[in-house]
């Protein structure tokens, strides 16, 4: 039973997982960046969340939906104010260099309102546990939730692309910005649109990881959103069924080597499969082999 | 009135100045092409008139209207349709999608279906590929493709940059002779070729750029028949 309860877990850290890297990999297919400050978005919003349960008095669902609001546009300002100007930069190592330093910056915005002490986060999941097998499998109602979350997000995302003409739109500016703009599609909102999504998927994301993992530090977000970005380049980047793919895999792959190899080693264990699964597949599992043009 | 009008524009890249002062005119109904050497201007040219640059100095009026300042995703709501040069489809996605791609600014869905079946009418080979990846067709199927999909928007004004480029002759010829049907169907056309002896035989005016400066410019039979166009641009 406890390899059940595990491989349940598993999927629910790779289901949050797999929605933080929604928003590297949808971020990277349209915009072509690396945007490193995402995973202190899920700490901007597990942290908006706790203040406005506990601060403001609000309900959880609430408090939630004041998150995914905040962080979207949050998102849309990062986005505006310090990525667009650099869009066209020689290098893209500015914009890269530049998201480390939104990243650092919203840590430490963290760190000056809330503090250096970390906060127990409250579980917002209004769900119970389910327990089954006469006592010996036991499912969090985090778990429940989380995992159906993810399942939706995905579905819904899917849809949106592929039926909503800004998902279409999207599409274009992902192949080919240029060709895009002739097609009568604002590239530049479009990327702001896509920010905008990735950051609301950010707070949801961070709830779910804080109510599953209830403590609050202004750094909780960056391991995780590592974890995430590993996760995006593990199931192919740019790819959205890659990034479940991966979440999933990479979420399953800790908690197993948690329990059954060593707790310190996991998060080891997850990158030497990483580097595995790179040298095999450079371009990730669901990734497409990018012919150099000669 | 002119339907579309250069007014002295200058370009640059960075300090380096690709357009040194280029004005000229289509008029309505009109096939012009812009000949010349590689690096002579003239993708820049095309690029200034939708919007993908700006000029430094001068305007661009289309239908009496300055667009210098506009955006290009704003361009092609305005009626004027840009087929680029290497084609530049959307190769992940299928054929259909493509053609549906070009008709995104419009919001008339019915009359979008009327339009999508009279591309399909006048690219067969479309309609036979739509559910086909347009990464996975050939070269001259392509350059069908983005003529196709530009002819969604409906324009009153299509700007081609090089459509032959690539091409066997007998492609060449068959595009070439798209382009006129597509003109005496009513759309006006402004073309910018390497290939000037195609370009300039269907052709009614035509303008030859050297080094980002108009040096010739008449009537495109006259053209091909001035010695230093034969030297220069159609090998004789």
């Amino acid at each position: 039973m406890s390899f059940i309860s595990y491989l349940i877990n598993g999927i629910s850290l790779g289901s949050v997982y797999a929605i933080i890297a929604l928003g590297y990999t949808m971020v990277y297919g349209i915009a072509k960046m690396l945007n490193f400050a995402h995973g202190d978005v899920i700490m901007i919003g597990a942290y908006v969340v706790m203040a406005s349960v506990s601060g403001a008095g609000l309900p959880p669902v609430a408090a939630v939906l004041v998150s995914i609001v905040f962080c979207t546009v949050l998102g849309i300002v990062i986005e505006s104010v310090a990525y667009r100007p650099l869009l066209n930069a020689a290098s893209s190592l500015a914009v890269l260099i530049t998201a480390i330093g939104v990243s650092y910056l919203l840590q430490n915005v963290a760190l000056l309102i809330f503090g250096a002490n970390t906060y127990s986060f409250a579980s917002v999941v209004p769900v119970s546990s389910i327990v089954l097998a006469g006592g010996s499998l036991t499912i969090t109602g985090e778990a429940i939730v989380t995992i159906i979350s993810c399942v939706v997000i995905m579905v819904g995302l899917t849809l949106f692309i592929h039926k909503s003409k800004a998902g279409q739109a999207m599409l274009a500016v992902s192949e080919d910005k240029g060709a895009a703009q002739l097609m009568g599609i604002n590239v530049n909102g479009t990327i702001a649109l896509t920010f905008a999504i990735g950051s609301a998927l950010a707070a949801v994301a961070g709830v779910l990881l804080c109510s599953a993992y209830p403590s609050l530090t202004p750094y909780t977000g960056s391991m995780p959103g590592i974890k995430a970005f590993v996760a995006a380049v593990f199931g192919g980047i740019g790819s959205i069924p890659g990034a479940l793919i991966g979440g999933v895999l990479l979420g399953v792959i800790e908690i197993f080597g948690k329990a059954y190899i060593s707790s310190q080693m996991a998060d080891a264990i997850v990158f030497a499969v990483l580097i595995v699964i790179l040298l095999v597949k450079p371009a990730g599992i669901l990734g497409k082999n990018i012919q150099e043009k000669v | 009135m002119a339907m579309l009008e250069i007014k002295d524009i200058e370009v640059y890249y960075g300090m380096i100045q690709a357009i040194k002062g280029i004005s000229f005119e289509v008029n309505e109904g009109e096939v012009i092409a812009l000949i010349g050497a590689n690096g002579a201007g003239k993708t820049t040219t095309l690029h200034t008139i939708t919007g993908l640059l700006s000029p430094k100095k001068g305007s661009v009026l289309f239908e009496g209207t300055d667009i210098t300042k506009i955006p290009a995703h704003k361009i092609v709501s305005l009626g004027m349709a840009h087929v680029p040069e290497g084609r530049r489809v959307f190769a992940d996605l299928t054929v259909y999608e493509n053609l549906k791609m070009g008709a995104y600014t419009r919001k008339d869905k019915e009359e979008t279906e009327g339009t999508l079946s009279m591309v399909y009418e006048r690219f067969p080979r479309l309609k036979e590929r739509k559910n086909q990846l347009a990464g996975t067709l050939s070269g001259g199927e392509q350059q069908m493709l983005a003529m196709g999909r530009a002819l969604m928007s409906k324009p009153k004004i299509i700007v081609m940059d090089e459509p032959s480029m690539g091409l066997s002759p007998i492609l060449v010829n068959q595009i070439f002779e798209i382009i006129e049907e597509v003109n005496k169907s009513g759309t006006t056309v402004l073309l910018v070729e390497q290939n000037a002896k195609k370009a300039l035989s269907i052709a009614d005016r035509a303008y030859v750029l050297e080094t980002g400066k108009i040096v010739l410019e008449g009537d495109a039979k006259e053209l091909m028949n001035d010695d230093s166009i034969k030297k220069a641009y159609l090998g004789e």
